[in-house]
């Protein structure tokens, strides 16, 4: 009889040795006395038709002897399906995507030129973020062991999640209280368990300091994440970066709202200081996560790959979606974009898309999440939508020129205006306080008419 | 003035007036609060294009019927399924959401078997641009579950004015897939917020009390339009959670239709029609008492005048 296909991933970390379970797109608990906390996960989901490839990251600090990785999976992986993956990759796709700030600067309001660049972008801030007896005894099977990497890899099926919970913890994972029914769940559905651990003589063999992302490759027609795992002893919200590159376009949820950061607005030139836009965005986030009652998914990024305009970094080659596992590429796929860095590049790239060039469409989704307001799993879909996002924040350089025109005056009347518009549209976004922002803006607290300010050129002569 | 003369003056006589002004106000919603993935623009244009069909067809229809006799065009019918669409459809190509518009339309003149059409209209037109094409697509996420209370006071607003004795569908429906979402759950051995979550669902409520209760397209007889509640709710949970596809509620929906003719077959009972026997009577509509077998003379009267949507 033909066994059911049932899908995917819930990825769930557990602690090894000195057993605590950890939590993965989600799940990350620390040892009683050691305080490992992985808010923010990052996962890649390459979907075409019923085949999915998975890539997981995440940013685990503590002792890589007590780390290890529970995911449930839709089928028996072999060997070949599961492969460790370069985290450069997907810093490289979080560069791309992430908001970004473009700034312009006006023109005298006596001569007309424009000038426009891209001055940083935001990346993902890192604060958002004799044994097989006994296992048949217990209902558990060993189906497969692997070492892929620096990975110690099993592959099991259980036929009650008590017995999978107690051979977990027999065999060192410590598990938390209330694992159990969320395990029974996917035991029912039939689904595998895959369980990694690092080897440390292979890891010190390679060289890594860190824990290189987990990659899986799978056909089943589920297409979701499974975060409950993740939420079981959840020390508070948790925070997930989904990126899905898709053939056909844009993905969204269809259990859940998705909703598109608010974009495209003038801020305050301030923002440009160092550490002041991470500051923003996180803050910005927040508070959009507070507006929708946090029960939604936003929407940071959809974009067609082979192009983007401004850049926050070059768009991945083709070389490196094949890494992440972009199974509809040949070599011959078109032009390739040139390899970036992941550093920010700063000059726009309006690059038209080729036509021969092959067609991956990236959708980047920000969650912030909890078990109150998520209570089932993420299941998406993949939609015809081809229309570009990103999340742009703009800063509006003033001219700073002579008043050599009767405009020039009108100018700094509207930009005393349009600068009193950015405070508030700031202080709204943010929840700051706007007396704050005006002062950092030198505004003065009251508002645009406080401080009236002139420009005559000798003003400005002995100005210290 | 009585209260119960206040309830009857203030309640339409044809309950797709208060269809076409829920679906509406939900549309306005969705559009300046929800942020849908439709302009205002795209929404006059699905609308423009299933009121032209609605009076080419009416004018097809009633021209080859009763040559000679004045054309009435069927606007509530045609605004309640564009409205519906507007709600639903989401696609980047304009020129595909006036094909759909189109086939919206123009399956419940072209599928009837006699005289009763196949497919609600939405539902038809949707699966079938589905099937056509894969450049079109229904967000169910799109509601979120936080109005779920509007979409309540809306649906149970409905029911009150959609003659009770038709509302059986919608009840006999939510209880069947409730039930299924329920049993599931606590097979797996899920908390209930999980089935309790997906019954949130805004695209859920939608098709309850605004898709799968189209009196013109459901069973003739109670116990048929329990037994096919029953098949749409068990097609859409084995779409939902054996197939694992979305959208489960309009595939089955669709196909559980083809099974109306052989369940009024089976159990017959009588034809529906919007205005209430009394109203109906003041209207000078006949009350239409249409029991199988008609002769062909007066089912095709009989077609004529009781083409609504």
């Amino acid at each position: 009889m033909k066994r059911h296909v049932f899908s995917v991933v819930v990825a769930s970390m557990v602690a090894w040795s000195a057993p605590t379970v950890l939590g993965f797109c989600g799940f990350y608990v620390a040892k009683a006395d050691t305080k490992l906390f992985n808010k923010a996960s990052q996962v890649v989901l390459v979907r075409d038709g019923d085949r999915t490839v998975m890539t997981m990251a995440n940013d685990f600090k503590g002792d890589l002897k007590e780390f290890a990785v529970v995911i449930p999976v839709p089928t028996f992986l072999q060997r070949e399906q599961i492969h460790v993956g370069d985290k450069a990759l997907i810093d490289h796709l979080d560069a791309y995507s992430a908001p970004r700030l473009v700034e312009y600067f006006d023109e005298d309001p006596c001569r007309v030129i424009v000038s426009d660049r891209m001055v940083l972008s935001m990346s993902r801030p890192a604060a958002a973020a004799g044994v097989s007896g006994r296992a048949r005894s217990l209902g558990v099977t060993i189906e497969a062991q692997y070492t892929v990497g620096e990975y110690d890899i099993l592959i099991l099926s259980a036929q009650q999640s008590s017995g999978l919970e107690t051979w977990l913890r027999e065999n060192g994972y410590k598990i938390p209280s209330g694992a159990s029914s969320v395990l029974s769940s996917y035991v029912k559905q039939n689904m595998r368990f895959f369980v990694a651990r690092v080897n440390l003589r292979e890891q010190a063999k390679l060289g890594f300091s860190y824990l290189r992302p987990l990659q899986v490759a799978y056909e089943s027609p589920k297409f979701m994440l499974p975060i409950r795992l993740g939420m079981v002893n959840a020390d508070g919200a948790q925070e997930l970066f989904a990126y899905a590159l898709t053939r056909k376009g844009r993905v969204e949820t269809t259990n859940y709202r998705t909703v598109k950061l608010p974009t495209d607005m003038d801020l305050p030139v301030y923002l440009k200081e160092p550490g002041e836009f991470a500051r923003f965005y996180t803050a910005m986030f927040s508070r959009q996560v507070g507006k929708e009652g946090m029960r939604v998914l936003f929407l940071e990024y959809a974009w067609d790959m082979r192009w983007c305009d401004p850049c926050a970094a070059d768009p991945l080659s083709n070389d490196e979606l094949r890494q992440l596992g972009v199974f509809w590429l040949d070599a011959n796929g078109g032009p390739s974009p040139p390899p970036g860095g992941s550093g920010s590049v700063v000059r726009p790239r309006p690059m038209p898309p080729s036509m021969n060039a092959p067609e991956v469409f990236l959708t980047r989704l920000h969650v912030r999440y909890d078990s109150a307001h998520f209570p089932e799993d993420l299941v998406f879909q993949e939609t015809a939508d081809r229309v570009n996002f990103q999340g742009r924040y703009v800063l509006r350089h003033a001219w700073h020129g002579e008043e050599s025109c009767p405009a020039a005056g009108a100018y700094r009347r509207s930009l005393r205006d349009r600068q009193e518009q950015e405070a508030q549209r700031l202080a709204s976004m943010t929840g700051w306080d706007v007396s704050e922002i005006r002062k950092t803006m030198n505004l003065g607290a009251e508002g645009p008419d406080a401080q009236p300010i002139s420009n005559k050129w000798w003003e400005r002569l002995w100005r210290k | 003035m009585t209260l119960p003369g206040v309830i009857r003056r203030l309640h339409p006589r044809d309950p797709r007036l208060y269809q076409i002004a829920t679906l509406a106000s939900l549309l306005l919603y969705g559009l300046t609060w929800l942020d849908f993935e439709i302009t205002a623009a795209r929404a006059i244009l699905i609308l423009a294009t299933v009121l032209s069909t609605q009076a080419v067809c009416d004018q097809v229809t009633a021209g080859r019927l009763m040559p000679g006799r004045p054309v009435a065009v069927n606007i509530k019918s045609a605004l309640i399924s564009g409205l519906s669409l507007c709600l639903l459809l989401r696609t980047n190509r304009p020129e595909l959401a006036v094909v759909a518009a189109v086939l919206t339309i123009a399956v419940k003149f072209l599928l009837r078997f006699r005289g009763k059409h196949l497919f609600n209209p939405t539902n038809g037109g949707l699966v079938a641009m589905l099937l056509l094409t894969d450049q079109v697509w229904v967000s169910p996420g799109q509601w979120g579950s936080a109005v779920l209370f509007v979409f309540l006071m809306a649906s149970v607003g409905s029911v009150v004015v959609m003659r009770a004795s038709r509302s059986d569908v919608t009840y006999a429906f939510i209880l069947f897939y409730g039930a299924m979402l329920f049993g599931r759950a606590l097979y797996l051995g899920e908390p209930l917020a999980i089935p309790l979550h997906r019954l949130e669902s805004g695209a859920l409520l939608l098709f309850t009390f605004f898709m799968i209760s189209d009196p013109k397209t459901t069973p003739d007889s109670r116990a048929g339009r329990v037994l096919f509640a029953g098949l749409v709710a068990f097609g859409a949970w084995y779409v939902q959670f054996r197939m694992f596809r979305t959208n489960g509620l309009l595939w089955s929906l669709a196909a559980c239709s083809l099974s109306v003719p052989i369940i009024d077959w089976l159990l017959p009972g009588d034809r529906y029609t919007w205005l209430s026997p009394p109203a109906a009577a003041a209207a000078g509509a006949p009350e239409l008492r249409w029991r199988h077998p008609s002769t062909p003379t007066t089912a095709a009267f009989d077609r004529f005048q009781r083409r609504t949507i």
